[in-house]
């Protein structure tokens, strides 16, 4: 009963998130709009990592691939590999102090930007400047904002 | 007692995290190589695009909401300033028009052949902007027609002003457009001034060109019109792309570093048009409906 209400929660954040992430913006807007749907993605794998887990990163990942990928398959690794890291350390994450959830949460946005980069590059397509990273840095400040709803999270699984 | 895993709805563990990573990173890796290969991913490709459509519909909705809401309610004295600007326009072009055709006459006596070399595209297709993707890895945008339309990939599409790009994946409703200004474009263009040709190649910048292959002591200034040259055999001949907005000549580099600014108005554009060769035109689209014609 709680896991399928927890999995339709999942499932309404990161579509959500994933809507808000590729909806055309003007450019200076979208110069800075944070990776919503990969934030979703590691926020739910601290969370729930039995119900979303790396499933949830896989799928949102090509999702993501048929709206911007480059490569057929390039997010749906990095995010594969962003919910796989989240997973395995959800325990030890969980209980840090929040400054160290978001230092953790910043890593994870800069792999999964870093494993896109890199296949940008084997393959042969524009890997961008400097500006590529902005989103990444604006996501890693913003994710202090996901404590309070980590916490509503937590209280409705209690 | 009751704390354990069933007590608790906890759901079951299932395959372990490391195997379920494994599976995945290497399915995603085999889709990548596949993908880069060409072949058959792009029917799966063709296939989620289908699916993609009417999200693309409804997150574009907003904007054309608004779009139709302040036409709605436009001014009765506005309309009737643009209709009147509009007439206007429209008899200034009716002269150039006429003017043309002399010119084409003059033309096809000149140079005597069979067909005015300028003249290789006549059909056109209007199509809606559904999506917008500009940042510094990809200028694209989504529009809403596809191969049910006639659209194929490689088609030069066209705005009012002037050159937009090229469809590149192309869906049954709805063909990815990649603009000029993307950074992996690049279009044969000549000086209009001078004749001489080039490569302009996208930026990544919004409405920016950049020319690198001119040599240092080549005849180009600032406020130079770049046209297509219809080499390569994708846009058609002659088709304004932009004009140049800055020269710098460095001594140190033996090329002429060159930016232009793109003619088209892309940040603004909601209606483009495919364009369609003239079927007796070595590049005309096999695909090319027989009645594309204007709306």
């Amino acid at each position: 009963m709680i896991a399928s209400t927890v999995r339709s929660r999942l499932v309404l954040t990161t579509l959500a998130a994933f809507v808000l992430q590729v909806l055309p913006l003007p450019f200076w807007l979208a110069a800075i709009r944070p990776p919503l749907a990969v934030i979703a993605v590691i926020f739910w794998s601290l969370i729930a990592p039995r119900v979303g887990g790396i499933t949830l990163g896989f799928v949102t990942g090509l999702a993501l691939d048929v709206y911007r990928g480059a490569v057929f398959g390039q997010h749906a690794l990095a995010l594969s590999l962003v919910a796989y890291i989240a997973v395995r350390q959800h325990l030890l994450v969980r209980n840090k102090p929040l400054f160290e959830q978001t230092v953790f949460a910043a890593a994870l946005l800069f792999a999964s930007e870093a494993v896109s980069w890199a296949i940008d590059g084997w393959t042969g397509n524009a890997a961008g400047g400097w500006m590529r990273w902005l989103p990444i840095l604006v996501g890693s400040l913003l994710w202090p904002l996901t404590a309070a709803w980590q916490a509503s999270e937590n209280r409705a699984r209690r | 007692m009751s704390n354990t895993a069933a007590s608790r709805n906890i759901p079951p563990r299932g395959t372990p995290a490391g195997l379920r990573f494994f599976v995945y990173a290497t399915l995603s890796l085999s889709i990548m190589w596949l993908d880069q290969r060409g072949g058959w991913l792009d029917t799966v490709r063709f296939a989620l695009q289908a699916v993609a459509y009417p999200l693309q519909m409804a997150l574009a909705s907003p904007a054309a909401a608004w779009d139709w809401t302040r036409e709605n309610f436009e001014q009765r004295t506005t309309l009737q300033q643009e209709n009147r600007a509009l007439r206007e326009r429209l008899r200034e072009l009716e002269l150039l028009a006429m003017r043309r055709a002399d010119l084409e006459r003059e033309n096809f006596e000149l140079r005597s052949l069979g067909s005015a070399a300028t003249d290789v595209a006549d059909r056109w297709l209007a199509a809606r902007v559904i999506a917008v993707e500009t940042n510094r890895l990809r200028q694209r945008y989504t529009v809403d027609r596809g191969t049910v339309h006639g659209i194929s990939k490689g088609q030069a599409v066209i705005a009012g002003e002037g050159l937009v790009g090229q469809g590149l994946r192309v869906g049954p409703w709805s063909t990815e457009i990649i603009l000029l200004a993307d950074p992996e474009h690049a279009v044969p263009v000549q000086i209009a001034r001078t004749g001489q040709r080039t490569l302009a190649l996208g930026t990544g910048r919004n409405g920016e060109l950049s020319l690198p292959y001119l040599p240092l002591q080549s005849d180009i200034r600032e406020g130079d019109l770049l046209v297509t040259s219809g080499l390569g055999k994708t846009f058609p001949t002659g088709y304004p792309v932009g004009s140049v907005s800055a020269v710098r000549r460095d001594g140190a580099s033996p090329l002429a570093q060159v930016t232009a600014k793109i003619t088209a108005k892309l940040d603004r554009d909601r209606v483009v048009a495919f364009l369609w060769f003239k079927p007796a035109h070595p590049a005309a689209s096999p695909t090319a409906p027989p009645a594309a014609t204007p709306p």
